[in-house]
C-alpha cells in the first residue's frame, strides 16, 4: 500500500469530501494560498476556489460563529483553528452556541461543522502554541472529538468528521504532519465510537490517544523485550468512546495505563480510568494509571519541556510497576 | 407617522397593527405567568419595542433569516409564530416549538426562519453573519437580520463579524434595537461614540430610525432588504426604542437607574401601538370598532393558548438525553 503524510491525508481527505459535497468549504486564517503554516491545505484553492477556501481574519470567534450560523443553514463548514491553544477564544461559540443549538431547538436545528485543529508539546514553541485541549471540549455534550493517530486515522476520521450532522472538533498533533503511514487509494471512513487495537498483548492495557499513541507503541516494543506483551488501544476517538473495547481489553489484562497528552488532572486520562475502576472493577489486578502532561504550562526551555510530557521510557517504568505487583501510589 | 413610503394597501397595515398587539398581548400573559409563578424561571419583556419587530419581520419571507436575543419573544411573533407553541415552550411542555429544551431564552421556529433566541448578549452575530455567508456561498437570494440590543455592541464579535460581512458584501442587516438601557445600566454609560459611526468605520452603510414608528422601520428595512438581495449588503440600523420593562420580568424596584416619569413618557407619549392605531383611524383605515373587535380577538386567542400550555403535557423523562446529537 502507499504512504503518505498525515498532512496528505487530511488534505486528501478534504479535497474528496469537497469534490463529492459541494456545500463543503473551508475557512480559517491563512488557509488559502498559503495553505496553513504548516501547509496542510496546498493546492486547495487552486482546485475549489476562494469562493470555498476562504481566508478570512484573524478574528477566531468571528469565523467560528459564522461557521456556526452557515451550518444551521445549510453549509458544511470546515473552521480551521491554527493553533489548538486558540480554542479559549472561541469557547463560547463552540460551547454555547455550536454544542446546544440541536439540543436547545428540540431536535430541529443541527450544527454539521468541523473544527479542525491541533495539539502537543515540545515544538519549542511554549506555553500559548503547545497544549493539548481536548479534555475541554470532551466536557461540552453536544460536540465530538476525534483524535487522529497516524495518517491513517487522520484520513477516515476527517472523512467521517465533515459527513456528520454535529459539530466535530479534531485535533492533529502539529509534530506528526509529516509522519507517513499506509493509507489506501480507495475511499474509507472510520466510524466514530470504534477504538483501534494498534499492538495485541495480554499483560497489560496501554490506552493512548492521538501523539502518545506513538509513545505506547514504542513502549510496548521495549516491554515486549522483558517479557510483558502490552496491548495498545487508540479510542480514535473520545466523544463517542468505544468504551466497550477498552473494557474488554482491560478484562483481559487485568492492568491499564491511560496515556494522552493534555494535562492530567481533571483530563481525557482521569475520565477513562474512572470508568475502567467503575466497570471493571473487578478485574483489576493493579490501579489504572493515568499518565497525562504534567500540570504546568508548557515551558519554553527543551530542557524543561521535555519532562512535561509522557515518553515511552516513563511509561515502561510504570508498566513494569504494575506487572510486577508493586503498590503504586500517585504522587 | 413617517412620510417614507408604506406598504400601500390596508391590508398590510392592518396586519402590522395586529401583530404588534399580538406581541404585546403575548407578553402581558407571560408577565402574568411568571407573577403567578406558574412559569418556571425568568424572562424578558418586550413591550414597548414592538414596531421594531413587526417593521423589519414584515419585509421579509420566510426563506429570510432572523437571529433573535433574551428579549426574543416580539421578533419569534413578528416572524409568524404561533400563541399555542409558544406558551408551551414558555412553560417547558412538550408541544413547545424546542420540546421545552429551550425556553423562552432559546425559543427558535426555524419553519419561518427565525434561527433562535440567544441567552449571551451578542451570541448570535456570528450566526446570523454565517447565515449570510452561506446565502452567498450558495447564490442563494436570501437576508438574514441579526437582531441585538445596544448592550451588545460592547461585545467584541460584533466588530469581527461586520469586519467579514463588509469584506465580503454578506446579504446580513444588523439590527440594533436601542432601548437605552444595557441590563441596568444607562448606556450612554456604556457605548463611547456613536454607534452607527462603528459601522460606518467598516464601510457599512448605518441608518438611524425612530423604533416606535412602525411604518418608518418597515419602510427603510424594505429598501435594505432588497439592497442586501442584490449584493450591496451589509447593512446597518440603530432603532431608537424602549422597554417598559425592567430588564427580566423580576427587575421591578429599578428607580435606582430610570425614573417613572420617564417610564410615563415613553408610554403614554410615544408608545408604537397607540400611535399606529390613532393613524390608521385618521386615514380610516380601520374604524375604533373593528380595531377594538381585533384586539378583543387578539386577548381571546392569547388566553386560549394559555390554556392550552397550562394543561399541555411536560416532556417525558425519555427526552432528556435525547437531541443532544443529531443523527
Amino acid at each position: 500500500m502507499r504512504e503518505i503524510t498525515l498532512s496528505q491525508a487530511v488534505n486528501e481527505a478534504i479535497a474528496e469530501e469537497m469534490r463529492r459535497d459541494p456545500t463543503v468549504f473551508l475557512m480559517g486564517e491563512d488557509v488559502a494560498e498559503a495553505g496553513t503554516p504548516f501547509k496542510v491545505l496546498s493546492g486547495l484553492v487552486e482546485e475549489f476556489g476562494t469562493q470555498r477556501v476562504i481566508d478570512t481574519p484573524i478574528s477566531e470567534p468571528g469565523f467560528v460563529g459564522m461557521a456556526v450560523g452557515a451550518a444551521m443553514t445549510g453549509g458544511r463548514p470546515i473552521v480551521d483553528l491554527m493553533f489548538g491553544d486558540f480554542l479559549y477564544l472561541v469557547m463560547d461559540q463552540l460551547c454555547n452556541q455550536a454544542a446546544k443549538q440541536h439540543y436547545m431547538s428540540g431536535g430541529k436545528l443541527t450544527v454539521p461543522m468541523v473544527l479542525r485543529t491541533n495539539l502537543g508539546a515540545t515544538r519549542r514553541s511554549a506555553a500559548q502554541h503547545s497544549q493539548s485541549l481536548q479534555a475541554l471540549v470532551a466536557h461540552i455534550p453536544g460536540l465530538k472529538v476525534a483524535l487522529p493517530s497516524s495518517a491513517y486515522e487522520a484520513k477516515g476520521l476527517m472523512k467521517t468528521a465533515i459527513r456528520d450532522n454535529n459539530p466535530v472538533v479534531i485535533f492533529e498533533d502539529k509534530l506528526m504532519y509529516q509522519d507517513k503511514a499506509p493509507v489506501p487509494e480507495d475511499e474509507y471512513l472510520i466510524t466514530f465510537g470504534e477504538a483501534h487495537i494498534k499492538r495485541a498483548g495480554r499483560d497489560i492495557t496501554l490506552i493512548a490517544t492521538s501523539s502518545m499513541v506513538q509513545v505506547a507503541e514504542k513502549a510496548a516494543a521495549i516491554l515486549a523485550g522483558e517479557g510483558i506483551e502490552a496491548e495498545v488501544i487508540d479510542p480514535r476517538t473520545i466523544v463517542p468512546l468505544d468504551e466497550a473495547s477498552l473494557l474488554a481489553s482491560v478484562r483481559k489484562t487485568s492492568r491499564a495505563i491511560v496515556i494522552d497528552e493534555g494535562h492530567q488532572s481533571y483530563g481525557v486520562t482521569a475520565e477513562i480510568a474512572s470508568r475502567l475502576n467503575e466497570k471493571a472493577f473487578y478485574h483489576l489486578d493493579a490501579p489504572v494509571l493515568r499518565m497525562g502532561a504534567m500540570d504546568v504550562p508548557v515551558p519554553f526551555s527543551p530542557a524543561l519541556e521535555d519532562l512535561t510530557v509522557p515518553t515511552p521510557e516513563r511509561v515502561v517504568e510504570q508498566a513494569r510497576k504494575l506487572c510486577a505487583g508493586e503498590l503504586i501510589h500517585a504522587a | 407617522m413617517a412620510d417614507a413610503e408604506p406598504k400601500t394597501n390596508a391590508e398590510d397595515y392592518l396586519r402590522m397593527y395586529r401583530q404588534m398587539v399580538r406581541i404585546r398581548t403575548f407578553e402581558d400573559n407571560a408577565n402574568q405567568l411568571y407573577l403567578s409563578a406558574k412559569m418556571p424561571g425568568l424572562t424578558h419583556m418586550y413591550s414597548g419595542e414592538e414596531a421594531i419587530a413587526v417593521g423589519i419581520c414584515e419585509a421579509l419571507t420566510d426563506e429570510d433569516r432572523i437571529t433573535s436575543t433574551h428579549r426574543g419573544h416580539g421578533h419569534c411573533v413578528a416572524k409568524g409564530a404561533e400563541f399555542k407553541e409558544m406558551f408551551c415552550e414558555l412553560l417547558g411542555k412538550e408541544e413547545g416549538y424546542c420540546r421545552g429544551k429551550g425556553g423562552s431564552m432559546h425559543i427558535a421556529d426555524q419553519s419561518h426562519g427565525n434561527l433562535g433566541a440567544n441567552a449571551i448578549v451578542g451570541g448570535s452575530m456570528g450566526i446570523a453573519t454565517g447565515s449570510a455567508l452561506r446565502a452567498k456561498l450558495q447564490g442563494s437570494d436570501d437576508v438574514t437580520v441579526c437582531f441585538f440590543g445596544d448592550g451588545a455592541t460592547a461585545q467584541g464579535l460584533m466588530y469581527e463579524v461586520m469586519n467579514m460581512a463588509a469584506l465580503w458584501k454578506l446579504p446580513v442587516i444588523y439590527a440594533c434595537e436601542n432601548n437605552g438601557y444595557s441590563e441596568y445600566t444607562r448606556t450612554e454609560e456604556i457605548a463611547a461614540g456613536s454607534i452607527t459611526a462603528r459601522a460606518e468605520a467598516f464601510g457599512i452603510e448605518a441608518h438611524q430610525v425612530d423604533g416606535q414608528d412602525v411604518l418608518a422601520v418597515n419602510a427603510l428595512t424594505r429598501r435594505l432588504v432588497e439592497r442586501a438581495r442584490r449584493g450591496e449588503g451589509p447593512f446597518f440600523m440603530e432603532l431608537m426604542t424602549y422597554r417598559y420593562h425592567g430588564h427580566h420580568v423580576g427587575d421591578i424596584n429599578r428607580e435606582y437607574y430610570r425614573s417613572k416619569d420617564e417610564e410615563k413618557d415613553w408610554k403614554e407619549n410615544r408608545d408604537p401601538i397607540i400611535r399606529f392605531r390613532a393613524w390608521l383611524v385618521t386615514e380610516g383605515i380601520a374604524s375604533e370598532d373593528e380595531i377594538e373587535a381585533m384586539n378583543a380577538e387578539i386577548v381571546k386567542d392569547a388566553a386560549e393558548a394559555v390554556s392550552y400550555a397550562e394543561a399541555a403535557p411536560y416532556p417525558d423523562a425519555s427526552e432528556v438525553d435525547m437531541h443532544v446529537y443529531a443523527d
